[in-house]
C-alpha cells in the first residue's frame, strides 16, 4: 500500500519543529483520521483536539498544507495530491498550548467584547418574558441573522485573516459576524452598547475586505458580508448622528 | 507563508498597493502642477522636461494604477454600502480588465 | 473609538466624491494627451474657469484627506505605528497635502 507523509509541528509555546510521521495512503481518509491514528499507533504523546468528528463542535482545525480547515471533514486527497506530503501546523493567530492544540480563549474573549451573547430586550434581568417575540422568518433583519448563525465557533476565520495578525485587538471575523446577527434581532436589547462595542480600529472598521473569512469558511458563511453590514449600520447612524 | 490565494485577497493588495503608491505620488504631482504659478514658461517647461521615455513610462503605470484604484474602490464600497455580497470575484476580475482597457487607451491617444 | 469611527466615515466620503472626479480625470487625462501635453493646451482649459477651480480644489481637498487615512492604516498595520498623536499627525499631513494641491489649482487657475 502507498505511504503518506506527515510533516506535524510539535512543541509549545516556548517553540518547536516539525516531526516527519508515515501511516498508510488509504482512498478515503481525513486529516483527522491521519493524526488520530499517529497519536494512536506511533506518537501517544501528540497533542491535538476533537469531539465530534461530523463538522458540528469546531474544535480540531489546524492548518493543513498552508490553509487552515476543519480536519475532520478534509478528506486528504482534496488537499494533497498523491505522493505529496501533509503538512500540520497549530491554528494560527492564537497561542500554541502544545503541538496541534492552540489555546481558544483569546478568540472567545474577543466575541465576549463583540458582546456577543444575546441581551433580551424585554427581560434585562435575564428573565423569562411574558410573552413570545414575533420574528417574521422572512424579514430583512431575520434573514440577515440567519445568514450567520450557524457558525461552529472553529476559528478558521481568525486564523485565516491578515488584519487579525497585524492587530491583535482586531476583533476578527467570527466575532463580527456573531456581533451582526445580534444587531439584526429584534428582540435583543443592548444594540447601542454592542454597536459601539464593534466600531473603530479593532472593530469592524479595520476590514479591508480581503474576504478570506468568507472564502475559507468551512460553513460556506460569509463573514466578510455581515462586517460590511456592521459598517453599513454604523455609517449611517454617524451620518445622521443616530446612537445606536 | 500562509496560502492567500484567492482573488479577493489579490484585489485587496492590488487596491493597497495602488493606493500607496498614488498617496506617495500625490504631493510630487501637486508640486508638478504647482509650476503653473510661476507662469505658463515654466509649465511648459517642466512638461518638455518630462517628454523623456521613462516619464511616460510613469505616466501609464499611474494612469494604470488610477483606474485600478477606483475599480477596487467601487468594488469595496459595492459590498459595504449596497451588501453586493454575489459576483465579488468577477467584479475583481471586472476592475482588472478596466485598468488594462484605460491603460490601452492612453497607450493610444498618447505622443 | 468616535474619532477611528469618523476616520473611516472621511474615509468613504471622499472615496465617494473621488470615484466621480477619477472618472472625470481619467477621460480629461486620455483627451490632453492626444498630440502632446503642452502649457497651452491646459491652461486654455483652466485660465479663469471657476468650475475647473472648484473640481480641482475639492479633488485635492478629498485625495489630501483620503490618502492620509488610507497611508494611516498602512502605517498602523505594517509598521505598527498607533495612537492618537499619530492619527492628529496624518490627518495634518492629509490636510497639508489638500492645501498644497489647492495652491496648484490656484495657479492654474490664475496662470
Amino acid at each position: 500500500m502507498d505511504r503518506l507523509t506527515v510533516r506535524i509541528w510539535r512543541g509549545d509555546a516556548a517553540g518547536g519543529a516539525f516531526a516527519a510521521y508515515e501511516v498508510a495512503a488509504r482512498e478515503n481518509q481525513t486529516v483527522l483520521d491521519v493524526v488520530s491514528e499517529i497519536q494512536r499507533e506511533q506518537e501517544p504523546a501528540l497533542a491535538y483536539r476533537f469531539a465530534c468528528r461530523v463538522g458540528m463542535c469546531g474544535s480540531c482545525a489546524m492548518e493543513v498544507n498552508g490553509r487552515a480547515r476543519w480536519t475532520c471533514r478534509t478528506h486528504v486527497r482534496r488537499v494533497a495530491r498523491p505522493g505529496e506530503a501533509l503538512t500540520l501546523r497549530p491554528l494560527p493567530h492564537l497561542p500554541v498550548i502544545r503541538d496541534l492544540a492552540t489555546d481558544m480563549a483569546p478568540f472567545f474573549d474577543k466575541w465576549a467584547r463583540a458582546m456577543g451573547s444575546f441581551q433580551p430586550k424585554d427581560a434585562p434581568d435575564g428573565a423569562v418574558p411574558e410573552d413570545f417575540a414575533v420574528v417574521p422568518p422572512g424579514s430583512k433583519a431575520r434573514r440577515e441573522a440567519d445568514a450567520g448563525i450557524e457558525c461552529i465557533g472553529c476559528g478558521v476565520c481568525h486564523a485565516s485573516c491578515d488584519v487579525v495578525a497585524w492587530n491583535p485587538d482586531y476583533l476578527g471575523p467570527a466575532a463580527l459576524n456573531r456581533a451582526w446577527t445580534l444587531v439584526n434581532d429584534v428582540r435583543d436589547g443592548a444594540q447601542a452598547a454592542r454597536l459601539a462595542a464593534v466600531s473603530g480600529d479593532a472593530g469592524c472598521h479595520s476590514c479591508h475586505s480581503t474576504q478570506s473569512c468568507t472564502e475559507r469558511c468551512p460553513k460556506g458563511l460569509d463573514p466578510s458580508s455581515a462586517i460590511a453590514g456592521l459598517k453599513r449600520r454604523l455609517f449611517w447612524d454617524a451620518l445622521l448622528g443616530r446612537r445606536g | 507563508m500562509p496560502d492567500r490565494r484567492h482573488p479577493t485577497y489579490l484585489a485587496f493588495l492590488a487596491h493597497r498597493l495602488s493606493g500607496l503608491a498614488l498617496a506617495l505620488f500625490l504631493p510630487l504631482h501637486f508640486w508638478a502642477l504647482g509650476q503653473a504659478l510661476q507662469g505658463e514658461a515654466a509649465l511648459e517647461g517642466f512638461l518638455r522636461w518630462t517628454d523623456h521615455g521613462l516619464f511616460k513610462l510613469a505616466e501609464w503605470g499611474l494612469v494604470v494604477l488610477l483606474a485600478l484604484h477606483l475599480a477596487g474602490g467601487l468594488r469595496v464600497m459595492a459590498l459595504e454600502f449596497l451588501g453586493w455580497r454575489a459576483r465579488q470575484k468577477d467584479m475583481a476580475a471586472l476592475g482588472a480588465g478596466f485598468a488594462l482597457a484605460v491603460g490601452l487607451l492612453f497607450l493610444l491617444n498618447v505622443g | 473609538m468616535r474619532g477611528q469611527l469618523h476616520l473611516w466615515v472621511a474615509q468613504r466620503l471622499t472615496a465617494a466624491f473621488l470615484a466621480v472626479a477619477v472618472a472625470v480625470h481619467l477621460v480629461t487625462i486620455i483627451i490632453a494627451v492626444r498630440g502632446g501635453l503642452s502649457a497651452a493646451d491646459i491652461l486654455a482649459r483652466t485660465r479663469g474657469s471657476e468650475a475647473w477651480l472648484l473640481f480641482y480644489a475639492g479633488f485635492a481637498l478629498a485625495a489630501g484627506l483620503h490618502a492620509a487615512i488610507g497611508l494611516r492604516a498602512i502605517a498602523a498595520e505594517w509598521l505598527g505605528w498607533r495612537g492618537r498623536g499619530l492619527d492628529l499627525l496624518w490627518l495634518g499631513l492629509g490636510l497639508a497635502t489638500a492645501l498644497f494641491g489647492i495652491r496648484a489649482a490656484w495657479g492654474l487657475y490664475h496662470a
